[in-house]
């Protein structure tokens, strides 16, 4: 099968790979029908995250067919149409019995700090992504769901991830009615977090980036105020001076690990890679929120330390809420919501991309090229 | 004003805003949405039919983090470690717990090491490494490299000068090497 390959920091290409094998009696093979480059590929794209090794196909946000059922699948059939979570989880384990899918025990041998992700190195378990023509789906009793008819395929592998990890950093903020939330980040997760805070009842949205064309989509989808930040000597002050010099009530961190905006905390963490992540998004949040605020992050950091202010974040009182989203338990209120018209996932895709072409795929989500927010890739194009 | 009691004023009622945009409110209640509470207790939501799942067969010792007690039941056969750094690895899985700065830190060596084997692999198959197809450099002709970026107010453009520099670096080290290798070794002839 054809797939994508990482070669090395900034690298990769297309392979002829052998086709996944059933490898456990609950595991599926799917033949992947559309997948998406997530911003946070490109932390391994660029070489962060530790124990990403050359050969490594990734990619976490995927739909297609079930091409392959092992011996003990009982909820899924050769021909149905499935999205599968970013996460893979096992379902019975001390955290998935309590809903934490994300923080499942039983699905990866290298670090019991995260749980196991699709094509995303070995520190998440060494699974082969999506970003191919076939994928190894484990547990696919427990992860996958039949994508409903009514559903768009450019919708539900957004649904994957993006959508639910959004929406999930809403929920971490825990807004009341009128509530002012300040979103870092104008990429695909930063714009489903500033849509889903008005459906928990804000009464202001605030999109803070640097990139003008992310911030008129941020305006357009998320219906959002926003501002750049470069044109701002401090960006902190001018959040302070718009919200009453209150602060706002809640804060999002939608950026993670390769945050612009301090060319120290930049260079040390996404170039040098002496820092986890570069977290400077996280800082402005910290200081940006009020006195007794909560600050949700859905920012992906590496496993090793960062320069966060924590002591502002004690002095302030501040509830810091973060995790991997457990994407499944997310889905039936998002159907409900899309159903409803409330918002299109894919209103945010400006590239479809053939997998022969992932090389430039990731050149141009990773340098920012035209006009790009979230390229899909189409494995058979 | 935080000097005074008073939350400032909402710039726009309720009513406004549920006219202004779809699905304004639907989430209100906080105690009604999927991730509230943090944890649920119910172990056969998830659809899993077994207490413990059946363990996949561990065809080569694989790696783990010594804060687990056992092998996961699942887990990733992507990569097997090999090489160099394949060592590397797994003498910091097996010597240092998460914990550790350094299980991190010679993991990320393990990676460059990675690098420099599998290049230096490539060279001998049919297929070697090639930097200008891999780094997707040449979208910036085909996807707007000059006019994504000048002109526009980014901060990142100064640092994405360093791209290159890393991407291209070990390969002018490596070239380097090898010429004064060569030359070494045609000199010693003379």
């Amino acid at each position: 099968m054809r797939a994508m390959v990482y070669r090395g920091p900034y690298r990769v290409r297309v392979e002829e790979k052998d086709r996944p094998a059933i490898e456990h009696p609950n595991d599926a093979i799917v033949r992947v029908t559309r997948a998406a480059i997530c911003g946070s590929d490109l932390h391994l794209y660029h070489g962060m995250m530790p124990d990403t090794r050359v050969g490594m196909t990734f990619g976490h946000e995927f739909v297609g067919v079930v091409d392959e059922v092992g011996p003990s699948v009982q909820n899924l059939r050769v021909g149905d149409r499935v999205m599968v979570p970013f996460n893979i989880f096992c379902g019975s384990c001390f955290f998935c019995a309590r809903g934490l899918y994300a923080n499942c025990h039983n699905v990866n041998p290298n670090a019991t700090a995260v749980g196991g992700i699709y094509g995303y190195s070995h520190t998440c378990g060494g699974y082969d992504g999506g970003q191919a023509e076939y994928v190894r789906v484990p547990f696919a009793d427990v992860g996958p769901s039949l994508i409903p008819d009514w559903l768009e395929e450019d919708d539900a592998v957004l649904l994957t991830d993006a959508v639910a990890t959004g929406y999930f950093g809403a929920q971490l903020g825990d807004i009341v009615e009128g509530d002012t939330v300040v979103v870092f980040g104008a990429g695909p997760v930063g714009l489903y977090a500033a849509k889903s805070s008005w459906l928990m009842g804000a009464g202001r949205v605030i999109v803070i980036d640097h990139l003008e064309y992310r911030l008129q989509k941020a305006k357009e989808f998320a219906h959002a105020e926003t501002y750049n930040f470069a044109e701002y000597d401090d960006i902190v002050v001018h959040m302070k001076r718009i919200t009453d010099h209150l602060g706002a009530d809640v804060a999002i961190d939608a950026v993670g690990a390769e945050a612009d905006g301090n060319l120290l905390q930049h260079v040390t963490a996404a170039k040098l890679k002496l820092q986890g992540g570069s977290p400077i998004a996280l800082n402005w949040a910290i200081d940006s929120v009020r006195k007794g605020g909560t600050v949700s992050v859905m920012g992906a950091y590496g496993p090793l330390f960062s320069a966060v202010k924590f002591g502002d974040a004690m002095n302030k009182g501040l509830t810091l809420r973060m995790n991997q989203c457990h994407v499944k338990r997310q889905w039936p209120r998002l159907f409900e919501h899309i159903r409803n018209g409330y918002f299109t996932p894919s209103d945010i895709v400006t590239h479809r991309i053939p997998l022969e072409h992932i090389a430039e795929a990731y050149h141009m989500f990773s340098a920012k090229l035209d006009d790009c927010i979230k390229p899909l890739i189409v494995p058979n194009a | 004003m935080p000097y005074t009691s008073d939350k400032p004023k909402q710039a726009e009622t309720a009513e406004e805003l549920r006219a202004r945009i779809p699905g304004w409110g639907a989430d209100l209640d906080p105690k009604d949405r999927p991730s509230v509470p943090k944890e649920r207790f119910d172990p056969t939501l998830s659809g899993a039919h077994w207490e413990f799942p059946e363990r996949q067969e561990e065809k080569w010792p694989r790696e783990r983090s010594i804060e687990h007690s056992m092998l996961t039941p699942v887990f990733g056969t992507s990569c097997p470690p090999k090489g160099l750094s394949g060592v590397i690895r797994k003498y910091a899985y097996a010597r240092y717990s998460e914990g550790r700065a350094a299980h991190w830190l010679l993991l990320v060596a393990a990676d460059r090491v990675d690098t420099a084997e599998s290049t230096l692999r490539s060279f001998a198959t049919l297929r070697p490494d090639n930097p200008i197809t891999q780094t997707g450099v040449l979208s910036e002709v085909r996807r707007h490299g000059w006019s994504s970026r000048v002109g526009r107010k980014r901060v990142d453009t100064g640092h994405q000068l360093l791209d290159p520099i890393i991407v291209g670096a070990p390969w002018v080290a490596a070239g380097l090497l090898g010429y004064a290798a060569i030359r070494r070794l045609t000199r010693g002839r003379r």
